[in-house]
């Protein structure tokens, strides 16, 4: 059984409530990683009732990958609503794995200026980190072990799929 | 090694062959070198377009600048005068990470007699990664693209009369974006098509794009002999050229063709084929006015036109930058495939 995505989007909003409340934030950005941290982050906004544009992030020139393999063929832009600099980021992404994609995706978020504070929030946190980076708001928590990935499926209806590892996308 | 190339003026090339693509494409189809729009097709454009479109929205960011080429070294190799071509191909390239040589060669080893494969070989010693070539002999890039190591890429800056690849591509970019579908729009090239490598790259580009109808609007001492076999409806006269166009793109009339009798003066062309105010109003009301630069004032375009409101010039320059650096990406992502 995979776990239920809307009831995970009601406790993840649970938690970003608490996390702005304790932290004094009340502007904050959301932002998305393309595509499922949109489909996410778009969830997330409206629970939170941010009344703020959605940021979207396509990190595909910033991975680490590139000298491997290649561009990839449909590099959407990334739309960031307006300055960073000194701004709260809740950058949103739907399944927390190696956290290649999130370091990517914070030198990118460095590009449009120095936020205040950049706080990840992930609907899937799963083993098999190769980086030092941590989620503050997790919708769920996963053991995968090698064989088997989580896959977020959308964008309407948003529902969680586990499927076997494809060697390429180890290799992505 | 027969196929030695001395860089001073007058040697010929063998002409590129009419199928370079086993050249400039991987086995799978991606871009290895640009070197030609002839042959490519239409899902390529495209696909170059779109990702020039994603490097368009990088001008809002604070940093103009992503890592994708990090450590690449991009060596600007131009053998004939260049100020918009090798600026934003530098430019690109410092806005991917990369690191940017230029090698000016009528200052350089050619002049001493070195050739070009010798030069070539020693800057391919420096462990380079791409060669922006512009010469003035038909098929250099395609004979550099031919000799470098395997893993460099080329890139044809303009060639002879052959081809521009990469000002076809903007010049797409700047219509895509102004006007959307191509299969509607009436496009109009006027000028030296005769000697204009960016008007064969163009024609090319717009046929692959299925544009819906492409003109070329020339006196015949200025038309090339196969100018029938290019897929363009001819025009010896302006005004009946630009009727109702959706695009006009003006070239440049190079003051040295008056010299070799091809034309009478500049006066008298100016008169026949000079883009007015009057003229532009022959075309559609919305027509965007294109030049690839350096415009003659005053002999193919009037100065109210290049700086009126139909003109977008100046956006050219600036989607150049964006349009290099997807090619540039795009090669250097496909040798690592």
């Amino acid at each position: 059984m995979t776990p239920d995505v809307p009831t995970l989007l009601d406790d993840m909003a649970e938690q970003a409530r608490h996390y702005l409340t304790t932290h004094g934030i009340e502007r904050p950005i959301v932002v998305g990683i393309h595509s499922g941290g949109v489909w996410i982050a778009e969830h997330l906004r409206e629970r939170l009732g941010v009344e703020r544009p959605l940021g979207r992030l396509d990190i595909s020139f910033y991975r680490d990958d590139f000298s491997r393999i290649g561009m990839h063929p449909q590099v959407r832009p990334s739309e960031l609503p307006e300055d960073l600099d000194g701004e709260h980021v809740l950058l949103v992404d739907d399944v927390l794995f190696t956290g290649r994609t999130i370091r990517a995706a914070l030198n990118e978020l460095f590009d449009y200026g120095r936020p205040a504070s950049v706080t990840l929030a992930v609907l899937v946190e799963r083993d098999g980190r190769e980086l030092p980076v941590e989620a503050g708001i997790v919708g769920a928590h996963m053991e995968l072990g090698k064989t088997e990935q989580i896959k977020l499926r959308g964008p309407e209806p948003l529902r969680l799929e586990r499927v076997a590892i494809d060697p390429e996308d180890l290799k992505a | 090694m027969t196929e030695t190339l001395i860089a001073p003026p007058g040697t010929r090339l063998p002409e590129p062959g009419p199928l370079p693509n086993r050249l400039q494409l991987t086995d799978d189809g991606q871009l290895r070198h640009m070197l030609t729009i002839e042959g490519l097709n239409r899902d390529l454009l495209t696909e170059i377009l779109d990702t020039a479109e994603s490097f368009a929205n990088m001008n809002e960011k604070a940093v103009k600048k992503v890592p994708l080429l990090r450590g690449k070294t991009i060596v600007n190799l131009f053998f004939e005068a260049s100020t918009r071509t090798r600026t934003t191909f530098e430019l690109a390239a410092k806005r991917l990470s990369a690191d940017v040589l230029n090698v000016n060669i009528n200052t350089s080893s050619a002049v001493k007699g070195e050739s070009l494969l010798d030069t070539l070989r020693n800057i391919e010693a420096m462990n380079v990664d791409m060669f922006v070539v512009r010469h003035e002999e038909s098929g250099t890039a395609h004979f550099i693209a031919r000799h470098v190591a395997p893993g460099i890429s080329v890139l044809n800056a303009g060639d002879g009369r052959h081809a521009h690849p990469t000002q076809a591509l903007l010049d797409m970019f700047t219509i895509r974006r102004h006007k959307g579908d191509f299969t509607k729009l009436k496009v109009a090239i006027v000028g030296d098509i005769l000697h204009s490598r960016v008007a064969r790259s163009q024609i090319h580009a717009l046929n692959i794009l299925q544009t819906g109808e492409v003109r070329v609007v020339a006196p015949c001492s200025l038309l090339p002999a196969d100018v029938d076999q290019l897929g363009v409806h001819v025009y010896n006269d302006l005004d009946a050229g630009l009727q109702d166009v959706d695009v006009i793109i003006m070239l440049r009339l190079q003051r040295e063709r008056m010299e070799h009798a091809h034309l009478p003066s500049e006066h008298e062309y100016y008169q026949l084929f000079g883009l007015t105010s009057r003229r532009l109003q022959l075309a559609h009301p919305t027509c965007l006015v294109m030049h690839p630069g350096p415009a003659n004032r005053g002999v193919e375009i009037e100065s109210a036109v290049a700086d009126g409101p139909h003109s977008v010039i100046l956006e050219q320059v600036t989607y150049g930058i964006s349009v290099r650096m997807a090619v540039m990406s795009m090669v250097m992502g496909a040798h690592q495939a």
